[in-house]
């Protein structure tokens, strides 16, 4: 392979977002159109970005465990427990920042426990995030006694809801995780480490990587951005749903990894591509939402959509348009 | 009976991969009612014979006859229809279902369209009894012991009446009274007229049960003959042949200005992998290992490298007592371990030659401090000068290096942590011939650079030029430590050959 032809490895998340927000604009011309609204900025775009709040940050944590081959089928459940956990606190009249740190706390012990079955006792982390995933949504209808837990308290619900400068909080909050995330990865040696325990994990033990805590610390991550998922999601409708907030959202975690670019044998790992394959994915959803479907052809239209897509970066078909490339550079 | 056509005949078969030639004009035959050992180090083609005989694989050329008529025996499906059936080292059988289901597996009696369990179990009982096993067959299999599952699979062959039977490694995983029980039940198939084909790595198996052994080494037959007939030193010097090049094979010891003691390992083993051994390395000096493969080399080499736990003895690196409970703690004592198999334990093929080069030497320094991009840039292009790694760039995966190139910027990956010993297993197979004089270059710059290396190799030859002390190892024993003034491929050989306690 010469070098110089080489498509770098962002170039088809990039591609597949571009496309499908091209996509939006035709169906809806207006779109990018961002307006001021009561100080707060509102449009199509930010409606995007708000709406894949959640999904985006539990891809952040996804991200990093399949970095190191893993899965984190638990996502969604923890979503759950850290918004009980949350509205809970509330409930019985604790301030907002109590409320979120339990929350988090209780994320942290849920990525914890899946990791330490993943690193110590050597589970397949399908199977060892399988028990929480199921196992979670219980504790979270334990944690609400089975109700919608309500509340009321505007500064919590304002990590929703509120704005800095006009941008919604949620993006801001997003944006920050992002930037944190890829400065703690690319500014030590973690990023490296986690896609060489990745890419072949034994020789990350033999070259004397300390694989078990990295792996434990991946899953940790993923619990904390699950937490703050679910904070987000319980400020946005005023209480905690625990039979169905998250429900689900594992899934679109793990596709939003896939479409930015992520492999589910391990190796690579960016955030800010993630935050790419969130936005993407967003944009399709509501893409088929604007362009007026009927409501029974959504999943099959974003189907079809994440379809074309992972097409689009298959492996196969990039190497396909790598030898054109090369042959029509030579001719 | 030079008349009567062997029951299996494999004619001039030939078996190209991209970039190597596995099989070169083979021909292997086996006779009913005979044991034939098919013998060869790693990598001489046994394995893909194997299987083109039981139609695993496809041959690129020759022929295979069934007493004397060609054979259809293209998949796997044809071969064993035609009686050739292998049992594999790692088992094939299903230990969730009951012994009597594995036995009968795909061949299981039918009543009303359904499985009939009771002629299943009967059936079953029988191919067991031929083999003199009596075994519960309602058990789950998972139950029984490796040598009784590696059993039943011989037993699901015997039930289908396999004419010849290939066993690949069947004793590897199984202890002294075990292997006699599976010895007999062979002997006992094959005074029925079967023809078995046996692989394996212990010498000792082969003499005591073989008829004829047949040697491979890099895809062809070296020699084929009675095994009263062959001595062992001979089969020995078959399998690891000669005919290195002389500018690798020339004589240059180390400039005999022994150093301080750098590691010292006294007593240290393990269980079932290898028996207590004493080696003390010395700074600037260079100690070989040899043995055959299973011989407990590799082994040796992750029990002083922490990469394996040693339940008895100690190790002192640099004067200090030193407890290795994992490759982390000896990389910090200043150990350091290029290991056989680069692509499973070696390299990271999507990462690049940049990163696989700075890796050992950050994940020492922990990751909180990230080497530099241009620190890590500099390590990159010094060892890929020094070792001469063939490559345009550093940022190339390391995955696109050839061989060679590989092990050279692995074996950088090591400098660059500057260790006090170096362990390298095989650091100069497979990998082409200008490469492995790169590689045995560099040993010796590296030895006469005062690090202590220990060097596992099959390149008999290339042990007794650099060597300072060859550590000989058998049936994972340390059997002779052979001394510089003593040392010589035969005199290896020897020690190789020679059973325990007969020095």
């Amino acid at each position: 392979m010469r070098k110089g032809y080489a498509i770098p490895i962002w170039a088809a998340p990039v591609a597949a977002m571009v496309l499908v927000l091209l996509i939006d604009t035709i169906l809806f011309p207006s779109f990018f159109e961002l307006r001021l609204i009561d100080g707060r900025l509102t449009g199509s775009l930010v409606d995007v970005l708000i709406r894949g709040t959640p999904v985006a940050l539990l891809a952040l944590g996804m991200a990093g465990v399949i970095a190191t081959r893993g899965i984190d089928l638990s996502v969604g459940a923890v979503m759950a427990i850290a918004g009980a956990v949350a509205a809970d606190a509330l409930a019985e009249g604790a301030p907002w920042t109590t409320a979120v740190l339990y929350a988090l706390t209780a994320g942290l012990a849920c990525g914890l426990w899946s990791g330490m079955l993943v690193a110590f006792l050597k589970l397949q982390p399908i199977v060892a995030t399988l028990v929480l995933m199921v196992a979670g949504r219980g504790i979270a209808q334990l944690v609400t006694g089975g109700q919608i837990t309500t509340f009321d308290d505007a500064s919590f619900s304002a990590l929703a809801g509120g704005t800095i400068f006009a941008i919604p909080a949620p993006i801001l909050i997003v944006a920050a995780i992002v930037l944190l995330l890829t400065v703690l990865v690319r500014s030590t040696a973690l990023g490296l480490m986690v896609e060489a325990i990745g890419v072949n994990p034994r020789a990350a033990e033999l070259v004397g990587i300390n694989t078990r805590s990295i792996v434990l610390a991946v899953y940790a991550l993923s619990g904390v951005t699950a937490a703050l998922a679910g904070i987000i999601a319980t400020a946005d409708i005023h209480g905690a749903d625990a039979n169905n907030a998250g429900l689900w959202l594992e899934l679109d975690a793990i596709l939003v990894v896939v479409l930015g670019g992520g492999s589910l044998l391990g190796g690579r790992l960016s955030y800010g591509l993630t935050l790419i394959g969130a936005i993407t994915l967003q944009a399709i959803k509501t893409g088929i939402l604007l362009a007026g479907f009927p409501p029974q052809m959504g999943l099959i239209l974003m189907a079809v959509m994440v379809s074309i897509l992972l097409v689009i970066q298959a492996p196969a078909l990039q190497q396909w348009l790598q030898r054109r490339t090369l042959r029509n550079a030579a001719s | 009976m030079p008349d009567v056509p062997p029951l299996l005949e494999a004619r001039g078969i030939t078996k190209t991969y991209p970039g190597t030639v596995a099989l070169d004009d083979v021909n292997f035959d086996v006779r009913a009612g005979e044991i034939h050992a098919l013998m060869g180090e790693n990598g001489a083609g046994k394995s893909t014979l194997i299987k083109i005989l039981t139609g695993a694989e496809t041959r690129d050329s020759g022929a295979i006859l069934i007493e004397g008529q060609p054979a259809d025996a293209d998949t796997t499906q044809q071969a064993q229809r035609a009686g050739i059936w292998a049992v594999h080292q790692e088992v094939m059988v299903l230990p969730n279902l009951s012994v009597a289901e594995n036995v009968m597996l795909g061949y299981q009696p039918r009543r009303f369209g359904l499985v009939d369990r009771r002629e299943t179990r009967r059936l079953a009982n029988a191919a067991l009894a031929e083999l003199g096993l009596s075994l519960d067959a309602d058990r789950e299999l998972g139950s029984y012991p490796v040598a009784i599952r590696q059993l039943v699979a011989i037993a699901r062959a015997v039930r289908v009446n396999a004419r010849v039977l290939v066993l690949d490694e069947p004793t590897a995983s199984l202890d002294a009274p075990e292997v006699d029980r599976l010895f007999s039940v062979v002997r006992a198939l094959a005074s029925r007229g079967t023809g078995i084909v046996f692989i394996t790595h212990f010498l000792d198996q082969v003499y005591a049960t073989s008829d004829r052994t047949t040697v491979l080494r890099n895809g062809r037959v070296v020699g084929s003959s009675p095994t009263s007939d062959l001595p062992q030193v001979d089969l020995i010097h078959m399998m690891i042949g000669k005919g290195l090049q002389q500018a690798i094979a020339a004589d240059r010891p180390g400039k005999g200005k022994q150093g301080e003691v750098a590691a010292k390992f006294a007593g240290l083993g393990k269980k079932g992998m290898v028996e207590p051994f004493d080696l003390t390395l010395r700074a600037g000096e260079t100690v070989g290992a040899a043995g055959l493969l299973g011989s407990g080399r590799t082994e040796t080499a992750k029990l002083m490298f922490g990469a394996e736990r040693a339940d008895a003895g100690s190790v002192e690196v640099a004067g200090k007592q030193r407890r290795l409970r994992s490759p982390r703690d000896a990389i910090r004592a200043g150990l350091a371990f290029s290991p056989e198999d680069r692509k499973v334990d070696g390299v990271f093929g999507d990462l690049s030659i940049r990163d696989n080069i700075a890796i050992v030497l950050q994940a020492k320094r922990g990751w909180t401090r990230k080497l530099s991009r241009r620190r890590q840039q500099q390590l990159a292009d010094e060892y890929i000068a020094r070792l001469n790694v063939k490559t345009s760039d550093a940022e190339k995966p390391i995955g696109q290096l050839s061989g060679g190139n590989q092990q050279k910027a692995l074996l950088a990956r090591w400098l660059a942590s500057e260790p006090k010993v170096l362990i390298l297993d095989e650091p100069t197979r497979g990998i082409d011939v200008g490469a492995h004089a790169d590689i045995v270059q560099a040993i010796e710059e590296l030895r006469d650079s005062g690090l202590a290396l220990y060097v596992i190799s099959s390149e008999l030859e290339e042990l007794v030029a650099y060597s300072e002390r060859v550590s000989v190892m058998r049936d994972r024993r340390q059997v002779a430590l052979l001394e510089r003034n003593e040392l010589s491929v035969d005199r290896i050989v020897a020690a190789i050959a020679a059973p325990p306690g007969q020095q």
